[in-house]
């Protein structure tokens, strides 16, 4: 029997969580030093291995990126990027992609379903599918377009930061595999420090004089980080939000307006409220194109 | 590798050419980003394509695929030319102070002396030392050398083989015109930044850049820092691929980073067990140990070892201790081992049991007599030979001429359905007469044994699983096989039957001989009590040799492989040890395994000193000089005789007859010339700049079946092509795993964006790629990742091959490729020494499909 | 298949009444119960990866504790944090080799390819290696030769090849070199060269 995580937040819960407070657990984050990544994917394999995940079908698309988004069963993603700096030399970027367990989750403030979502007291934020109610706040609410629809089965998933092997005592799957040591993992104030370190060491010692660390505060910090080579342009390697944070309704639901979470009448006049808000016609659109297409489609052989 | 995968961890300046480490050797490339991370280490990458390692480089330069040993030379140039060198490691380790013979002549027409145009080959008698000894501070004109006679022939005989000099001749000054060192810089004079630049593609800035940097450790002699190159077949696989790998250990050599931690010359290679395969010997030219093989003239087994047996040649005030006189042990134990009771005093120890190679066997060679209908009947075991090529067409239409093809693999591979090769039209299958069995092998969590790496770590793996169905591992295929051929020659007779008969099988189960009783075999065991005359040790009858050093010419000791011997000894089996202790925090591991030669962890470690036995830099101590003990001590296993004091100037390169590092090589050491010269890949689009008047390597070989068909730009084959592997997947075997090709899924070409826009080509579309040999169907990669390049001021450009698709996979089977192979592309055309053909660089035309 | 605003409008109608549910239970268990480690109770074997050369350690997990009765299974494999080298890190392919363990494109019986034919036969084992044996020995008696032009002793089979491959093992390689030798092979090859 694993130990248990200790709870810190849970989704659609009214009043304090279970645990809150009675005990401590240190803070764990994982650090990602893009300036040592070699794009190699054993993290995408190791993610898929461990968590068992089927395969699918993916097509050539002008890139040595396995697909173009992370998927519901594919939490974990290299992005490459060509970038060519402003000097005009040549660098190839690549990130790894996948959820940064932030210390505010906006997937967890959005979600109207208790206990589809859980934040450990370690930092890990972490879907439970068995409450899960597929509405999809979670994706509306993650300034960072981690959550991913299963149609098939009407849930969300992501990456949990392995919580199964952290709650043994073991590192993630993702962090053990990685050939360069571009992944690191342990407390959020030892990953700060290596964090800072290496970003330190890269602006006196390489020519990328602009090296730092990622750790948004719109979000409350996260327990995933990156040192970049250069901070001030996180949107060159695929994406990244240079100033992330929680949408405002998702903030006033789960702020002010939480005392009203127990009641589930209110609570589903909200959604509907939240479903107008955020999904309207246009956007409802966009996101149906970047729903992956069902399993039968997606899956091949064996 | 001289050193290993960890040690990289101590360089301060890594050189990745001819390699891509990070992406095809990822695990063991974290140690070049652990010496960046806390050495501040430099990593310059030089490839044709902007990698995952130029990724994480300081450095790239984009180069001119096959035209590597042009910017070496340029590397060795810069460093002669700014002193970036030690004297005192460059004098007493090196034979730069080594005085060569009268007759020499560079190749400065694009010839050394010796050339027989008839031949294709050189006479290489005046590629050899000067006798005479120490001529230091005299006037070179003043200097008279006596003429060598040439060694009479005796009567009947061919005149016998040149030798080595005794009392070599040898200026400390470096200042006589034919000292190696003068020589050296006269050769590489040539190669100018500006010369590399036309012949590379390389700019003279970055050319320069790159060579400052790379120099930069030996700046003013200082020996504190060390450097290391990275190397695999990008590299080899080129007409003159030994050339570059020479240049490399020469401009290690010039730099003092032999036998140092951190440095060195490290073939990463490619395999698993192709470090073992080579130490093993199952190459045509080997026996195991690299013993050479023996050769028609050898009409006894004493004449074997006279011609194989190396004698010393050095300056007479020197040392050597030449382990290589050894050699006479090393054979006789391994005919012991391979035909036991059968190999006798008598008989020659069964020296005629082993078949006398006449000419070149290799792999190309093989190829080319299969279709010629010489070889009637081919093994492949775990052997791809239709996708490895070179030229698959070829190897497709040879394996239609055999009578017979068994293959044993895990999976449908393209040899063993070479008949179904959408080359053959259907019709044509009832002319084929080729029987071929595919017999179900196991898979490697299936069996256990040993793998060599490239670090030389001889590692033990554990059976997990049973093989599936009816699959039956290796050795036990290879057994019933070899019994039942046996036993067809005992009861019927037949040609020479005797090494059939008489080659030791006493396995407990021969018909699935236990790999813990081979693997002890390979280590040796005494077959009379044998003492060893240093230390009174006695080991008894029976017993497991402790080391090579206990090995016999006389037949009291039998031994597999003499590399091996101390890897399963009487204390127990070291390859399969697990300490995890690494005292000196080198990253030697000692206890880990084991390592040849006898867990030497840094070959070559006497030069990690200095002439009197102190480490270059004590914060990096190997091994050193114990005054007091009056030997060799340290955290390594001293690689040299271990009593041996600094004062008996005994050479660190123990191998060599000379025991220096060889920036000369002399006699038949090369085939192509005693320094490396820059020859143009046989399909290239450019003449050669050196010398317009010999093109391509004059010894190099090319092919003259029907199948080899050579590209000109002429032709319109103006486009140069490389091939290589991805990350992702693993030469032709992940295809049939369904996560790597999840992550890779169709074969790909890779385009600069400045060709694409030529051709109106965007990135998706199935374009088609044509050498003079076949064609390749792939998706086009557009990318910024490979630039034009100027050659001799023409802008041409370089397209790239990731090789990993066939006829059979999970994509191919489902229809979803082109169905072609890469190596369809490639020739067959080979390096003079090792014989590899010239897979990285030839001409292409693309067009959309 | 995509997710259309008629699921979405129903995920919406049963957010509201899900969380309520859901009180029912003991609520630690219920939000944090994280799933049983998959290798809690495997058994581990060392081995080495096949790949390149490298030579990472791994460690197949296999349930079956190695009673008499069980075929193990591989469950899992990862990278040994033991090795020297590899420190328990994989690449992309060491860390998918659990597929290539179990794999169903694996060849499972002998198979023979009959001269002219177009199609594949399964082959008793038994029956596989007498054929090659006399095929061996035919090639090897019709073609070799003892002496040379000059009289010299060759003993040399030139019409058989062997070609090895880069995972065949230290020991195998010995059997291949000592077997094939003995026949007098001349053409003994491996990826080594390539």
């Amino acid at each position: 029997m694993p130990k248990q995580l200790q709870i810190k937040a849970i989704s659609g819960h009214a009043g304090p969580a279970p645990g809150k407070d009675a005990s401590r657990d240190y803070d764990v984050c994982k650090l990602i030093d893009v300036t040592t990544c070699i794009g190699c994917k054993a993290c995408e394999v190791a993610c898929l291995e461990w968590n068992g995940y089927q395969f699918r079908e993916t097509t050539f698309n002008n890139t040595y990126q396995t697909m173009p988004d992370t998927a519901w069963n594919y939490w974990n993603l290299i992005r490459f990027n060509e970038h060519t700096n402003p000097d005009g030399t040549f660098q190839w970027l690549m990130r790894k992609d996948g959820c940064m367990h932030c210390e505010e989750p906006g997937c967890l403030k959005a979600c109207p379903a208790e206990g589809a979502i859980v934040q450990y007291a370690n930092g890990i934020v972490d879907f439970n599918q068995a409450n899960c109610i597929g509405c999809q706040y979670c994706v509306t609410g993650c300034p960072f377009n981690i959550p991913k629809f299963n149609p098939e089965t009407k849930k969300v998933f992501k990456c949990t930061l392995c919580s199964d092997r952290v709650s043994n005592g073991l590192e993630p799957a993702c962090i053990k595999s990685c050939p360069t040591g571009c992944l690191h993992f342990g407390s959020k104030d030892d990953m700060k420090e290596l964090a800072e370190k290496r970003a330190a060491q890269l602006r006196e010692h390489t020519a990328h004089k602009n090296a730092g660390v990622y750790d948004p505060q719109g979000v409350g910090g996260t327990h995933v980080m990156y040192v970049l080579h250069d901070i001030e342009h996180p949107e060159a390697y695929g994406g990244l939000p240079k100033n992330p944070s929680i949408a405002a309704f998702t903030q006033l639901w789960k702020g002010p307006l939480k005392w009203v979470g127990g009641s589930s009448l209110i609570l589903g006049l909200i959604a509907a409220v939240v479903h107008f808000l955020r999904w309207g016609p246009k956007e409802a659109e966009i996101r149906e194109d970047q729903i992956p297409p069902s399993s039968e489609e997606a899956t091949h052989g064996n | 590798m001289t050193n290993g995968w960890v040690d990289i961890k101590n360089a301060d300046m890594i050189l990745v050419m001819g390699g891509n480490p990070a992406e095809n050797h990822p695990c063991g490339f974290k140690w070049a980003m652990e010496a960046k991370r806390n050495r501040n280490a430099k990593l310059i990458v030089v490839d044709p394509r902007y990698t995952r390692t130029a990724a994480v480089g300081d450095m790239h330069l984009q180069i001119r695929t096959g035209s590597d040993l042009a910017l070496m030379g340029a590397f060795i140039h810069y460093t002669l030319e700014n002193n970036r060198i030690n004297k005192e490691y460059l004098v007493n380790y090196t034979n730069a102070a080594f005085i060569i013979k009268e007759g020499f002549e560079l190749p400065e027409e694009g010839l050394y002396s010796g050339y027989n145009a008839e031949k294709h080959s050189y006479d290489k008698s005046s590629w050899n030392y000067q006798e005479g000894g120490n001529v230091t501070g005299k006037e070179p004109a003043a200097v008279k050398f006596a003429e060598a006679k040439a060694p009479a022939a005796e009567p009947g005989k061919p005149a016998p083989a040149a030798k080595l000099p005794p009392n070599v001749a040898y200026d400390l000054t470096l200042q006589h015109p034919r000292c190696v060192y003068q020589l050296l810089r006269k050769q590489y004079s040539r190669y100018t930044p500006e010369m590399v630049e036309r012949i590379t593609g390389i700019p003279k800035e970055g050319i320069l850049k790159a060579a400052d940097l790379l120099t930069s450790i030996r700046k003013d002699g200082d020996m504190k820092k060390v450097g290391t190159i990275l190397y695999a077949v990008g590299w080899t696989h080129h007409s003159s691929g030994s050339q570059v790998i020479r240049a490399a250990a020469m401009l290690q050599l010039l730099l003092g980073n032999m036998g140092r931690a951190g440095g060195g010359v490290n073939a990463l290679r490619g395999h698993s067990n192709i470090q073992g395969a080579t130490d093993m010997a199952g190459l045509y030219h080997l026996l195991p140990g690299y013993l050479g093989v023996p050769t028609p003239a050898d009409k006894s087994l004493d004449d074997y070892l006279k011609r194989v047996t190396p004698t010393v040649s050095k300056p007479d005030e020197w040392a050597s201790f030449n382990y290589n006189s050894n050699t006479p042990r090393f054979m006789v134990s391994l005919l012991k081992a391979l035909y036991g009771a059968a190999a006798t005093k008598e008989n020659d120890f069964a020296f005629h049991y082993l078949p006398k190679v006449d000419r070149n066997y290799s792999w190309t060679e093989l190829w080319d007599a299969t279709l010629r209908g010489e070889v009637e009947g081919l093994f492949a075991f775990g052997m791809n030979g239709v996708a490895i090529g070179p030229n698959s067409n070829k190897n497709i239409n040879a394996l239609k001429k055999a009578k017979w093809l068994v293959v044993c693999e895990i999976y449908p591979d393209e040899t063993s359905e070479f008949w179904m090769s959408p080359t053959i039209p259907k019709e044509e299958l009832k002319d084929i007469q080729t029987t071929v069995y595919r017999l179900p092998g196991a898979g490697f969590a299936e069996k256990d044994g040993t793998m060599v790496n490239s670090a030389r770590w001889l590692q033990w793996k554990w059976i997990a699983v049973p093989p599936p169905g009816d699959c039956k591992v290796d050795q036990e295929i290879l057994a019933r096989i070899f019994l039942k051929v046996r036993e067809l020659y005992q009861k019927e007779g037949g040609k020479f039957p005797d090494p059939i008969l008489n080659a030791s099988w006493s396995y407990t189960d021969k018909y699935s001989p236990s790999l813990t009783e081979v693997a002890k075999e390979l280590n040796g065991k005494a077959l009379a009590d044998v003492t060893d005359p240093a230390t009174q040790t006695v080991i008894k009858a029976g017993q497991q040799l402790p080391g090579f050093a206990f090995l016999r010419d006389d037949g009291s000791t039998a031994c597999g492989n003499w590399i091996f011997s101390g890897s399963w000894t009487e204390a127990g089996s070291m390859i399969q040890r697990r300490g995890t202790e690494d005292p000196s925090g080198l990253g030697a591991y000692p206890n880990w395994a084991w390592c040849w030669p006898m867990n030497r962890r840094v070959l070559y470690n006497r030069a990690s000193c200095d002439a009197s036995g102190k480490p270059w830099d004590p914060d990096r101590a190997q091994v050193w000089w114990s005054e007091s003990a009056k030997k060799w001590v340290g955290n390594d296993v001293p690689d040299f005789k271990p009593d041996s004091a600094p004062s008996e100037h005994m050479g660190p390169f123990i191998m060599n007859p000379d025991g220096i590092g060889r920036l000369f090589v002399p006699l038949g050491g090369m085939n192509d010339g005693p320094f490396p010269e820059f020859y143009e890949p046989h399909e290239s689009p450019v003449t050669n700049l050196l010398h317009p008047q010999q093109v391509t390597n004059p010894v190099s070989k090319k092919f003259k079946s029907p199948d080899d068909k050579y590209g000109t730009p002429a032709e319109g084959y103006n486009i140069l092509c490389t091939t290589y592997r991805l990350t992702e997947h693993y030469h032709y075997w992940t295809k049939n795993n369904p996560m790597n090709v999840q992550l890779q899924p169709e074969p790909f070409v890779e385009i600069p964006a400045e060709l694409a826009d030529e051709m109106s080509l965007t990135g998706g579309e199935q374009v088609r790629v044509k050498s003079a040999r076949g064609s390749y169907v792939a998706r086009a990669m557009v990318t910024k990742r490979i630039k034009p390049m100027m050659i001799d001021g023409k802008k041409t450009f370089q397209i790239g091959l990731p090789i990993h698709w066939g006829f059979r996979g999970i994509k191919e089977d489902e229809g979803k490729t082109g169905h072609t192979l890469a190596n369809q592309l490639t020739m067959a055309a080979t390096d003079p020494n090792a014989f590899t053909p010239e897979f990285k660089g030839f001409l292409v035309k693309l067009e959309k499909a | 298949m995509g997710v259309t605003r008629r699921d979405f409008l129903k995920a919406s109608a049963l957010g509201s009444t899900i969380p309520a549910v859901a009180f029912g239970f003991g609520l630690e268990k219920a939000y944090a119960e994280v799933s049983e480690l998959k290798t809690a109770r495997t058994r581990e074997t060392r081995s080495t990866c096949p790949y390149c050369s490298v030579s990472c350690g791994l460690i197949i997990h296999t349930i079956g504790d190695g009673a008499k009765n069980v075929t193990p299974q591989v469950v899992h494999v990862e990278g040994d944090p033991d090795h020297p080298i590899n420190r328990g890190t994989l690449c992309p392919k060491g860390a998918s080799l659990f597929h290539d363990i179990m794999n169903s494109r694996r060849l499972l019986r002998p198979q023979v390819r009959r001269p002219g034919s177009d199609h594949w036969e399964y082959i008793e084992w038994e029956q596989a290696i007498d054929e090659i044996a006399h095929l061996v020995k035919k090639s090897r008696d019709d073609h070799f030769i003892e002496k040379d032009d000059q009289g010299n002793t060759v003993n040399r089979c030139p019409s058989i090849a062997f070609t090895g491959g880069c995972t065949d093992t230290n020991e195998f390689n010995y059997l291949a070199v000592k077997s094939m030798r003995s026949l007098g092979v001349t053409y003994l090859e491996n990826q080594a060269r390539v």
